[in-house]
């Protein structure tokens, strides 16, 4: 049975009907058209879903809609601030971060994550951080020299 | 979407959440380890308990000599604490390498230890530092030893109108050292082998001894061939014990490992945590 439910996306109450076994990906994105959020395997092991629930990088494939209601949901598209790029988006196209780009709003999310509790992290710790987000493009290379340029500009 | 349908109730305290427990009822917290058995159909509850984000199930603190964790506390949240690190930094290690960073963030403590995956960490670990649970129901509340509370695969002492609602840890002994060994299924970072070990030693003499076992049988277990170790000073002694711990222990089959080569990964993983663990109480 559906349900309304109220997410605060973004910074902005959103409001829609789910019901409870609707995961969190699907309905940011083919619900409120939040289409940065990127689902890759479905089953928690790739990280293109991360999203931030209260501050925290989640893979928003393994958690329910019902489960974020009354929590702070942020995507990609609430990291970039208005007509610019987050230090982050811009170290990963100075570094070549990406290829496809498909992984990019994942890895994003998750290094924001990773800089905003370690603001100066060892290579070692980028990696590690880097362990749930997948990558067939980069070979990571360039995705850690991304993370390490924001951090360096921060 | 999960395939079958469900209700869903966000408990709004602990006895909300006993009114609604029973056997057509699964309770959530993260969910890193139920949703996946959702979306397989291994599990079709009627209705889903929300109690991740219950004030009274979350947070560390001191008790006694030892620790009271609440069960809902995230891995992330384990790993923020200086003073569980400080007095258990074996746990802190072990969190560590649970999932990634995003599953840390979600999955709690309680969850993964009531999931009772056969093959994760954190048992093994409840193991050796003698921990216990608190388990409650409407009807009232009752502590089980970890030892006491992993009955199977994904069966534990919980009956189903319980919850586990905190890990108590005891003061662990003086001049101890911990350690944990594992090899991992290199997609799944589940243990194919891992032991934990904890060592006390006073006067360069051992006078506790504890390892544990999972992934390697159908339940994570306490090997009592650990207490050969106690009363002497360990080093020559720690390959036979290992071996002793394994020998004879039904050890799983699966497309990942054979029994025999199964076995010979967690007599290895013994050794290494014995030896590491007799090195850092030393």
């Amino acid at each position: 049975m559906k349900r309304p439910i109220t997410l605060n996306v973004n910074g902005v109450a959103r409001t829609t009907e789910v019901e409870p076994r609707a995961l969190l990906a699907h309905v940011l994105r083919d619900q409120l058209d939040l289409t940065g959020t990127h689902i890759g395997c479905d089953t928690s092991q790739c990280g293109a879903c991360t999203v931030h629930l209260d501050g925290r990088a989640v893979k928003s494939c393994t958690v329910l809609a019902v489960q974020a209601e009354g929590r702070a949901i942020t995507t990609i598209e609430g990291l970039t601030p208005k007509g610019g790029l987050h230090p982050l988006q811009r170290a990963f196209w100075e570094k070549h971060g990406l290829q496809c780009g498909f992984c990019t709003p994942g890895m994003i999310m998750t290094a924001a994550d990773l800089l905003a509790h370690n603001p100066k992290p060892s290579e070692a710790e980028i990696r590690h951080a880097l362990e749930g987000n997948l990558c067939r493009c980069t070979g990571y290379q360039n995705i850690v020299a991304a993370i390490q340029t924001a951090a360096a500009g921060r | 979407m999960i395939p079958t349908s469900f209700e869903y109730v966000r408990a709004k305290n602990l006895s909300d959440a006993f009114k609604l427990l029973g056997k057509h009822a699964k309770v959530i917290a993260g969910g890193h380890s139920l949703l996946p058995l959702l979306r397989f159909r291994l599990a079709q509850p009627d209705t889903l308990i929300d109690i991740g984000q219950l004030p009274q199930l979350k947070g560390i603190k001191k008790a006694g000599g030892g620790m009271k964790i609440g069960a809902a506390t995230t891995y992330r949240e384990l790993l923020e604490s200086k003073e569980l690190k400080a007095l258990y930094p074996l746990i802190a290690e072990v969190t560590e390498h649970i999932g990634d960073l995003q599953v840390r963030n979600a999955g709690t403590i309680g969850g993964g230890l009531a999931h009772a995956d056969p093959a994760a960490d954190m048992p093994p670990v409840m193991l050796v530092l003698d921990a216990a649970f608190l388990l409650q129901s409407k009807a009232g509340k009752r502590t089980v030893s970890a030892r006491k509370f992993f009955k199977g695969p994904f069966t534990t002492a919980l009956k189903p109108n319980e919850l586990l609602t905190e890990i108590q840890l005891p003061a662990p002994p003086k001049r101890t050292g911990m350690a944990y060994a594992s090899f991992e299924q290199a997609a799944s970072g589940y243990a194919l082998a891992g032991a934990a070990a904890l060592i006390a030693v006073a006067n360069g003499m051992i006078t506790r001894a504890e390892l544990a076992f999972t992934g390697l049988a159908d339940t994570p277990f306490l090997a009592p061939a650990a207490a050969k170790l106690v009363g002497t000073a360990g080093d020559e002694l720690i390959s036979q014990v290992a071996a002793a711990a394994v020998a004879g222990v039904e050890a799983n089959d699966d497309i990942h490992a054979n029994p025999v080569y199964r076995a010979h990964l967690a007599t290895v993983a013994a050794r290494r945590a014995l030896t590491t663990a007799l090195g850092r109480a030393r």
